[in-house]
């Protein structure tokens, strides 16, 4: 399927240009929340690297990363700073 | 005509060395931290494109999720610290120094290879038959070189004893507030389940003890995380067993098959499978509690070393 | 190239447009609680997309469970993240 390659593509510069916003912030939310869109790119990148090479053992790396977005996440809460970064 | 996975190689190549610089550069602790995370997300990402899910996944469970649950735990602590001067320079001249010796100690290496294009897989695919398990990977770490991984389970418990040695202070954790109960009670029982799933593939497809035990261990600092559990000093003795259980129960397996055997870590005829299976199963429970004593740390109290 | 594989690059476009449609948000958006709702539209409509175009090209009842797990656990933090970060903001503020 010679369209996958590229969705793969468009999926990974959206993550990269969504670093931007962990690198600006300004406050430790913005960049929680850019983490987490781009942790869902990433599953989402997987899941079109699985169907374009056939591994079924993508979507188990797909599953894992899933998980460990959303404890990375609670991790991410509990112990963040409270004051306003700048 | 060229792979049209090129472009996205690139572009991954060249995101993996702007993030990791990026990373480096950073002078907020956080954003370095969140950026190292993005760093192993795209690594992991890498490793599938070089055909190793094995590495993918243990990237994203240790590299990415645990290493950077523990950095952020670690920076909770430090935030209550005064900022000490800084003393950059000389370190950043050896950091430096070291960095260009293993580059080029790599570079050396990589130069003076011989060209090994088979690696083991020969070697290995030819003795596929007497390890027990059908995935070439855990073949390798848990038979025919499971000195290794024994010494894997060193290192950690080593660390771990450090850590409870040396004392940590508390986590500071904020309430999270009561929508965080329903979390838990998806993502806990998701992630065990997880765990058990992978740790099941391992014989069979990519997958394994390690990566089993960082989704467990992931787990169970939810639980801590939205004090669901809160370790208890008298539970101390218990959690150390667990933690201990891991590194004993293989040095036991190693010390059975050198009677059984007259080979130490080679698993008798026939009955591979079945050490294999146990070893593991030990290991995921015990690594997955070492990882989350590890986040919690120990509390040092006056009267206790 | 046949219609259910059509269907499901359709969607995997889609879903792709979203993500680039919340990226767009993130960065342009002006304050946090704007940029949250762009996040958790892409992350639960644009995984969804995608998800349910790799079920429909693979066509594996076992995949397709896995792939709603992967949805399910991605929607519930997104669900939960969004409401804990807002809250995180807000103290913030004041």
């Amino acid at each position: 399927m010679i369209v996958l390659p590229f969705i793969a593509t468009l999926l990974l510069l959206t993550a990269l240009v969504g670093l931007i916003r962990i690198l600006r912030g300004p406050t430790t939310a913005d960049r929680m929340l850019a983490a987490q869109l781009i942790g869902t790119s990433g599953v989402a990148i997987l899941l079109v690297m699985g169907v374009a090479s056939g591994n079924r053992a993508l979507f188990d790396v797909a599953l894992v990363f899933a998980i460990l977005a959303a404890i990375a996440l609670t991790t991410f809460l509990a112990t963040a700073r409270l004051e306003r970064q700048s | 005509m060229t792979d049209p996975w090129i472009v996205f190689d690139v572009t991954l190549a060249v995101g993996l060395l702007a993030v990791a610089w990026l990373s480096l550069a950073s002078r907020d602790a956080f954003r370095m931290i969140v950026l190292f995370m993005m760093f192993g997300l795209l690594a992991s990402l890498g490793w599938v494109r070089l055909n190793a899910p094995d590495v993918a996944l243990a990237e994203a469970a240790v590299g990415a999720g645990i290493t950077g649950a523990l950095l952020l735990r670690t920076l909770s602590a430090l935030r209550h610290e005064p900022k000490e001067p800084s003393t950059a320079l000389p370190t950043a001249f050896i950091a430096g120094v070291l960095s260009l010796m293993i580059t080029t100690a790599l570079v050396v290496a990589f130069i003076l290879a011989p060209d090994l294009a088979t690696g083991y897989d020969r070697d290995v695919g030819a003795r596929m038959d007497q390890s027990g398990v059908t995935n070439p990977v855990t073949a390798v770490l848990l038979n025919f070189r499971s000195y290794d991984t024994l010494l894997e389970i060193v290192v950690l418990a080593a660390a771990l004893t450090i850590v409870l040695m040396l004392g940590s202070k508390p986590i500071a954790l904020r309430p999270l507030g009561p929508l965080f109960v329903p979390f838990a009670k998806v993502i806990v029982p998701v992630s065990i389940i997880i765990a058990g799933y992978l740790l099941w593939l391992g014989a069979s497809r990519p997958g394994g003890a390690f990566q089993a035990a960082a989704v467990l261990g992931a787990g169970g600092i939810v639980l801590i995380l939205g004090r669901h559990y809160d370790p208890q000093e008298r539970h101390g003795g218990m959690i150390r067993l667990i933690c201990a259980i891991g590194l004993g129960g293989f040095v036991l397996a190693a010390i059975g098959a050198q009677i059984l055997t007259g080979d130490m870590l080679r698993y008798p005829q026939g009955q591979e499978k079945i050490w294999i299976i146990i070893i593991e199963a030990t290991l995921t429970v015990s690594v997955a509690a070492t990882l989350a004593a590890l986040f919690v740390g120990a509390t040092r109290r006056e009267g206790r070393p | 190239m046949s219609w259910a594989e059509l269907l499901g690059v359709g969607l995997m476009g889609l879903g792709a447009v979203f993500f680039v449609a919340g990226t767009v948000g993130i960065l342009r958006f002006p304050d946090v609680f704007s940029r949250l709702h762009a996040v958790t539209k892409a992350d639960n409509l644009g995984l969804g997309l995608v998800a349910a175009g790799t079920g429909i090209m693979t066509a594996d009842g076992f995949v397709a469970a896995k792939l709603a797990l992967v949805w399910l656990l991605i929607a519930v933090s997104g669900a939960i993240g969004g409401h804990l970060i807002a809250r995180h903001a807000l103290r913030d503020k004041t």
